[in-house]
């Protein structure tokens, strides 16, 4: 490390993996933790107010379910008593008007509501939920009366995109003040379930189209986030900003990590917050130190220009897709294994798509 | 599922699309309810907090946030800063306003 370390700015909680959705591409690990190991209440707004004590300005409140967690509401309350800006990242499940108020009077600022389709049928086939997409409607319904400001969050694949349209139009009409068109990126569970989410390249040139007409015409109505997809794409993207640069991750349990799925790399350490202050935790934890600043790199990326604002790309997609996390991310087109993400994704979305795998504990 | 619950879906959803703010010199913008300025204390410099983004707004336009109450018109705050600066009230309004509609369409901002 040669520069100065910068503190970090954002907080992932994963306050629990328990959701009753079964999302194919959900980015929780296989190995989903059990309730019985998550953080208390205190534990987690002990971890709040650490973190609003380093220069942690906001937290995403995300699982799993957050509202499967019963404690919800002081969870917020300890967020907003911190200082830090609270966003919900929920599926809907779990959240009822009366629940809802609770949690704006308790402070928090924002909502993150996921659809998995514009068409009710199919979004409840992907996410395996029966039920769910109604329920999802009336959340939106619930939290533009409250006044709280709303992102509809979109993760597209090839099963949705032929209605990316309909999606757009449906977030407009939710009064959503932001949505992301979310491109699935393929760790963890969607990893598993890649030959049957994978897009055909027509289907991703017409998203950018779609989404770039639509940011015009829906100017000051409808902000809308893009998450290009990685294996039609020349350049990686900045996974987390870089690595130990600006976000912590803590899962159910207390493990602070670098990156959601950086559990997926073998041999880091991780330090639980129980055990270890979060300040020192940034400064020291091994896993945080791994991949930190560009010192790690091998070619291409050490002498690479980009190499600051990129970072290499992605260190779980370098291990899932080339077997070493120090690798160059082949999304990037410098990678001598660029041409093989390509290949694959061409081929996989040829196939008729397998049957998806449904995500369970 | 409540029957309810079903009913309520198409009317809420219709009613509820945002509009543009389109602002004018004489629009009064205040902050949105969840968008908020603050003074980051651990890296000494003015954050704008808004959903899922932080921004890190120059002097000016911190200066010009903290007078948009709702109150003082985009004209009003322009002539203020005209008297501190003691400059042109007409080019500071030609800078503020398309700052304002920016941030009004990144939807910061409301009336
Ligand atoms: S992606 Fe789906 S299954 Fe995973 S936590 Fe979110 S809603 Fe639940
Ligand atoms: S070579 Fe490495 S640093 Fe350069 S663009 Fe590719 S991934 Fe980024």
């Amino acid at each position: 490390m040669t520069a100065l370390l910068e503190p970090p700015i954002g907080l992932l909680a994963e306050l629990t993996h328990r959701c009753p959705l079964q999302c194919p591409y959900c980015s929780n690990p296989l190995n989903l933790e059990t309730v019985r190991g998550e953080l208390t209440t205190a534990q987690w707004c002990d971890v709040f107010r650490q973190s609003g004590d380093i220069g942690i300005q906001q937290v995403h409140l995300s699982g799993g379910e957050p509202a499967s967690r019963r404690d919800l509401e002081a969870l917020v309350d300890g967020a907003a008593k911190a200082g830090l800006y609270s966003n919900l990242i929920t599926s809907g499940a779990g959240l009822t008007q009366s629940r809802l108020e609770r949690l704006a009077a308790a402070g928090l600022d924002h909502v993150q509501l996921s659809i998995q389709d514009a068409d009710a049928a199919n979004s409840d086939r992907i996410a395996g939920y029966a039920g769910g997409f109604q329920r999802k409607m009336d959340v939106a319904g619930h939290v533009r009366a409250l006044g709280l400001p709303l992102t509809v969050n979109a993760p597209v694949h090839r099963q949705n995109l032929d209605r990316l349209d309909d999606i757009i139009a449906l977030a407009v009409r939710l009064g959503a003040l932001r949505l992301e068109v979310a491109h699935v990126q393929y760790y963890a569970w969607a990893l598993a379930n890649r030959a049957a989410l994978m897009p055909t390249r027509e289907q991703i040139d017409r998203s950018i189209e779609i989404v770039a007409s639509a940011r015009e015409r829906l100017k000051g109505v409808l902000t809308i986030d893009f998450v290009a997809p990685d294996y039609y794409a020349e350049r990686p993207k900045p996974c987390m900003g870089g690595w130990g640069r600006g976000i912590i991750n803590v899962t159910p349990s207390g493990l602070a990590l670098p990156c959601h799925a950086a559990q997926t790399l073998p041999g880091l350490v991780f330090d639980n917050v129980v055990e270890r202050p979060l300040a020192e935790i940034w400064a020291s934890s091994p896993a945080f130190q791994a991949f930190r600043g560009t010192d790690w790199m091998r070619e291409p990326c050490r002498s690479c220009d980009l190499r600051t604002l990129d970072f290499g790309g992605c260190r779980c997609q370098a291990m899932a897709l080339t077997g070493d996390a120090a690798n160059t991310d082949p999304a990037c087109s410098k990678s001598p294994r660029h041409g093989e993400l390509a290949a694959l994704a061409e081929s996989e979305s040829a196939n008729p798509p397998l049957p998806l795998r449904y995500r369970r504990m | 599922m409540s029957a309810d619950g079903q009913k309520s879906d198409g009317k809420t959803a219709k009613t509820a699309a945002r509009a543009r703010l389109v602002l004018t010199a004489s629009s009064a913008p205040r902050l949105a309810r969840h968008v908020r300025l603050k003074h980051d204390a651990v890296r000494q410099q003015w954050i704008l907090l808004a959903p899922e983004k932080i921004l890190t707004p120059s002097e000016t336009a911190v200066e010009v946030l903290q007078l948009c109450d709702g109150v003082r018109t985009v004209e009003a705050i322009a002539g203020e800063l005209a008297r501190a600066y003691a400059a042109p009230a007409n080019a500071i309004l030609a800078d503020i306003l398309p700052l304002l509609q920016d941030l009004a369409d990144q939807g910061h901002l409301a009336r």
